[in-house]
């Protein structure tokens, strides 16, 4: 029901559905004021046994009213009424249940209640072990649980930020306010984080007098200087959700999620926050009692009750009943009592005191020993036996300080024995999270205001920042005292503790009887504090059930830790931008443009795009263009973008000193204009990159790295010449992105480059042979490297210039080439003519093979010192009975060979003892007409010759392989320093 | 976690890469008696204690520079930050 009277029915009137019923509301509702305000009751169903459920809360901490909002992929479950700001046009709908929410089949479960109470999965579906997966879990997770997803991409846009502050004031209540107003008077950065869509925290939910004034005008005073000062800036709707170390916090901003339109705006960002201190305002968070039936709707948190009535002038029924162990229910009675509702009784679990409030019918000293109405509460019966009939009941079981943030880094809470409530530790302190107002424990106003002047005083002083006055406010006088009366002694199977998880003092008692004692174990066994409300409401019942049980205090229960986060946060929204393309950078190289005109097909390779093949005209299967490529190359020249190899320049007077180190083999007496391979072991013996480096001047070396190491091959260049070299004179540049670098292989090679270079000459065989390498000009004076190397065997070279020209260069190379027929290869061409080579790539350098297995143990010189030369020694890596690189081509040659299958003597059964070894490449060659593969296998340069079988056990499939030389074409090298 | 680089002032470690214990800058030498045993102890057995620690970070989102940084690995109060070159 609606106060007709309350400034909010002078708003905006919003329509929205909820169950597909049109209600209206007021611009400033929450979701959940709306449904009180339209006396909707049922706003779903209990998570495990489907009892019918209503509006608990008013914030964060709401365990029932979870729903769904939105529709199609915009539908998001889970999400609290309480915190839903109301638009127009806004669609809910209840969960978690199979029917109506009003009438649910699946409300089965709570007649079976003494069934299912904790552990009963564990203990039930046990046997037969296979049936848990198929059969059991899809169909508790059926019955049990939250909303639906809509299995559909989310299509709203996140955002990640960062923020930099001095002053992080979490929460903008009394404290947070004042806070904010002295911390900006320091000229420091402040910055007010508030979850809520309006600032004043607690303060909107109550009717207190501060400097003479309804709060609501203080409030407004003090926001408006806040937002004229420069230094200060403030963030509503946002809500931070983790503490990290070193004054980092995490925080998500909902920007769209109150407008309907799908706007191309970011709909939440990702805050992260650098502070140097923390202020943490947050408030505290009032928790219920555990009695029978005290989850029927309409039994509500009596400070929410309040909040719905001040706030929103919303509240269920005219007949209320209050629930209290303490003095901050009787408050709840008085406000409702002046907006003219019937107050039926205050109940004090408390015999001691004396009433609160003169004109209020109070019961003393008694609990509530049962409560009626399925659907929306009816009546209660107290411990005296009379019964009252109510149409709602306010309970207030006290309230809890919210340190959910100084849990984070594993604060550990301390009991307050006086006011019964978890103050944080010394620890928060140390992490610059300073606690004020209720977060610290004070709940009176007048004391809040006090405390909060002395705790920021006293933190401006100790960071010798310039000291601001003191504020000077006066206000209503308080008073609170509180009870742990917090738990029945009768009929616990229906007292609940965790509405959320459906935790009964039942299944605390049978934790406790089954041994589960600890907090940690009684949490896990009973999943008392889980989900998405954590616990914020029932955590301390819990604890106060567990005590009793033992016959000890809270303090010695002691109690969980908060962790991250404090409210749900959508993974879309961790992830903001970095999802689908975008997920990671892509790096184009210098020949993509005319590649792609070419129709190119590209490949991921790490962040890269490569050409994986060039599909002409007729050509319908990948293998057609790589067959042509392989033999237009072979036949006559062929070009390939080598870019992405790493490359790195080296200069200094010790760098041949620092590569005979990083590689196996020495570089030092490399001449000038020649080029060396070179293997580089890990410490431990294994083989982990290869490639050239080239020597361009006595002290100027270029080293190449395979595609894929070449971030960490500078690492580890980095670690041996700052930490274990670091008096060598050396220095490192990535020059990966600087040269545009191409292949360009093929008898015709030659011929091609000299009508590119500008001095020929300098390129025939004499000048020029097989390794050399120089700096020269092309095209008319521009800069270029010319390398003579070849990964396909073929007379071959690899020319670079900057990468500004790389687009031109691959274009004049084909329109130059024309003559020759010419063809741009792609990386499966590239790996079929290493293949057919026997050139080892990264399916054979793969992070388990060392030098030997490689053939390559006569590169590890053993005159000086190189990382892993020692540990390559080790007995394993060596001896006669090691799997070496070798070829394999198939007995039959029409057979397919496949890449992976394992490596078994003739007439031995393909079990792991006679595992030999393993086919690691294999490719179609064109130039042989049949498969070949590269593979290690025990012994194999004895066993040229020798027939095995290669047997791919996933398939089923067992071919008879010849062992050969891994050297398929031109094994001499003639072709190459032709 | 923020590491103060004694060039760059505090840099947030998500720019960095971690190698644990710094005993990797004691290479032991190639030369020396037993040395497959000490390259075995170098390679495989590192400290990972709960309390302070000398580690090996890598300011590779940055300017190259391997750090030795002392840290509490229970806290992660960081103690201290030195160029692993001058170390």
């Amino acid at each position: 029901m609606r106060n007709s009277s309350h400034p909010i029915t002078n708003k905006q009137k919003l329509s929205f559905t909820f169950n597909g019923k049109k209600y209206f509301g007021y611009k400033g509702d929450t979701l959940a004021s709306a449904l009180i305000a339209n006396n909707v009751k049922i706003v779903g169903r209990s998570f495990k046994y489907h009892r019918p459920r209503g509006i608990f809360s008013a914030g964060s901490e709401e365990p029932n009213a979870l729903v769904e909002l939105g529709a199609g992929p915009y539908k998001e479950p889970n999400t609290k009424a309480t915190n839903v700001e109301l638009f127009d046009g806004l669609e809910g709908s209840s969960q978690n249940f199979l029917g109506s929410v009003n009438f649910d089949f699946m409300a089965i479960n709570d007649l079976l209640k003494n069934f299912i109470g904790a552990g009963f999965y564990y203990k039930t579906f046990m046997w037969p072990k296979r049936f848990w997966e198929k059969l059991y879990e899809p169909i508790i997770r059926r019955a049990a649980g939250l909303g639906k997803l809509s299995l559909k991409a989310d299509p709203s846009q996140y955002d990640k930020g960062y923020l930099h502050c001095d002053f992080l004031i979490i929460g903008s209540g009394i404290s947070g306010l004042m806070s904010a107003l002295l911390l900006a008077e320091t000229g420091g950065e402040v910055l007010i984080v508030e979850e809520d869509f309006i600032l004043g925290g607690r303060l909107n939910s109550e009717r207190l007098v501060i400097n003479g004034n309804q709060s609501s005008i203080w409030i407004g005073q003090a926001v408006k200087k806040l937002k004229s000062l420069k230094n200060v800036r403030i963030l509503n709707r946002t809500t931070v959700f983790a503490a990290f170390d070193h004054g980092i916090f995490a925080a998500i901003e909902k920007k769209t999620d109150h407008i309907l339109e799908k706007s191309p705006k970011p709909r939440q960002i990702n805050w992260k926050i650098y502070t140097k201190s923390c202020i943490l305002a947050s408030g505290a968070i009032e928790r219920s009692i555990a009695f029978p039936q005290n989850d029927r709707p309409g039994i509500m948190l009596a400070g929410s009750v309040r909040t719905y009535a001040n706030r929103f002038g919303a509240h269920y029924g005219q007949k209320i009943a209050i629930y209290t162990n303490n003095d901050d229910g009787w408050r709840t009675a008085d406000d409702l009592k002046n907006m003219g509702l019937e107050i039926k009784a205050v109940i004090d679990t408390r015999k001691e005191i004396k009433a609160l409030s003169s004109c209020i019918p109070s019961y003393l000293g008694q609990t509530i020993t049962k409560t009626y109405g399925r659907k929306g509460i009816k009546a209660i019966k107290l411990s005296s036996g009379s019964k009252l009939n109510v149409d709602c009941l306010a309970v207030s079981g006290g309230w809890s300080s919210n340190i959910h943030l100084t849990c984070h880094k594993r604060g550990r809470p301390v009991w307050d024995n006086i006011y019964k409530n978890f103050l944080s530790g010394d620890n928060a302190q140390k992490d610059n999270i300073i606690p004020v107002g209720a977060t610290r424990g004070i709940f009176e106003i007048q004391n809040i205001i006090s405390d909060t002047n002395r705790v920021i005083l006293s933190l401006i002083e100790k960071n010798g920042l310039s000291m601001p006055a003191h504020i000077k406010l006066t206000s209503s006088k308080e008073q609170y005292s509180c009870s742990l009366d917090l738990v029945s002694s009768s009929n616990p199977s229906n007292s609940f503790i965790d509405l959320q998880n459906d935790v009964t003092q039942k299944d605390i008692e049978l934790s406790f009887k089954e041994g589960f004692k600890s907090v940690e174990h009684l949490k896990r066994y009973s999943t008392l504090g889980m989900a998405t409300d954590q616990g914020k409401t029932s955590n301390i019942l819990g604890l106060a059930s567990m005590a009793k049980l033992k016959g000890t205090d809270i303090s010695e229960v002691g109690t969980t830790i908060f962790r991250p986060p404090y409210v749900p946060v959508a993974i879309s929204a961790i992830a903001a931008r970095s999802r689908g393309k975008d997920f990671k950078p892509t790096r184009l190289t210098p020949s993509h443009n005319v590649a792609s005109k070419r129709n190119a097909v590209f490949v991921e390779t790490g962040n890269w795009l490569r050409a994986q093949w060039f599909p002409e005209k007729g050509e319908t299967f990948w293998r057609q263009s790589v067959d042509r490529e392989v033999m237009q190359t072979r036949n006559s020249v062929g070009i390939c973008d080598v870019t992405t190899l790493g490359k790195i320049d080296i200069q200094g007077k010790d760098c041949s000193e620092f590569l005979n180190f990083v590689y196996t083999n020495a570089f030092a007496k490399l001449p000038i204009n020649r080029v060396r391979y070179g293997l580089m072991l890990r410490e431990d013996g294994v083989a982990y990159d290869d490639g050239t480096t080239a020597r361009l001047g006595e002290n100027h070396f270029i080293m190449t790295t395979t595609t894929a190491n070449a971030p960490l091959v500078l690492r580890n260049l980095e670690f041996v010449r700052q930490c274990l070299l670091p008096n060598l004179d050396v220095h490192l540049i990535s020059t990966t992105d600087s040269w545009a670098q191409y292949a360009v292989a093929g008898p015709n090679s030659r011929r091609l480059l000299q009508k590119i270079v500008d001095k020929p000459k300098d390129i025939i065989n004499e000048n020029f042979p097989f390794m050399a390498c120089r700096e020269l000009t092309i095209c008319g004076g521009i800069m270029a490297r010319l390398f003579r190397i070849s990964f396909s065997g073929e007379l071959a070279y690899e020319i670079a210039v900057p990468t500004q020209y790389g687009n031109a260069l691959f274009d004049a190379l084909l329109s130059e080439g024309e003559e020759f027929n010419a063809v741009p290869y792609g990386t499966e061409a590239l790996g079929v003519m290493r293949i057919e080579k026997g050139h080892a790539a990264g399916n054979e350098i793969n992070g388990q093979t060392t030098a030997q297995n490689l053939g390559l143990s006569r590169m590890i010189s053993k005159k000086a010192d190189s990382i892993g030369n020692i540990l390559s020694e080790r007995e394993g890596f060596n001896g006669s009975n090691i799997a070496t690189l070798s070829g394999f081509k198939p007995v039959q040659h029409s057979q397919k060979l496949e890449a992976g299958s394992h490596l078994i003597s003739l007439g031995k059964t393909p079990t792991m003892e006679n595992d030999e070894g393993w086919l690691s490449s294999v490719a179609f060659s064109p130039t042989l007409g049949h498969y070949i593969g590269l593979g290690f296998i025990e012994r194999g340069h004895t066993r040229v010759g020798e027939k095995v079988f290669a047997v791919n056990l996933l398939q089923n499939k067992t071919t008879e392989v010849e062992i050969v030389s891994p050297h398929f074409v031109d094994p001499e090298g003639i072709k190459q320093r032709g | 976690m923020l590491i103060d680089h004694p060039l760059l002032g505090l840099r947030d470690s998500s720019e960095f890469i971690y190698m644990g214990d710094a005993k990797l800058l004691n290479r032991p030498n190639w030369k020396s008696q037993n040395s497959m045993t000490k390259f075995i102890d170098y390679g495989y057995l590192r400290k990972n204690p709960a309390g302070v620690h000398k580690e090996l970070w890598y300011h590779e989102q940055g300017d190259r520079s391997w750090l030795v940084v002392t840290r509490n690995t229970v806290t992660h109060e960081i103690l201290k930050v030195e160029l692993a070159r001058e170390t």
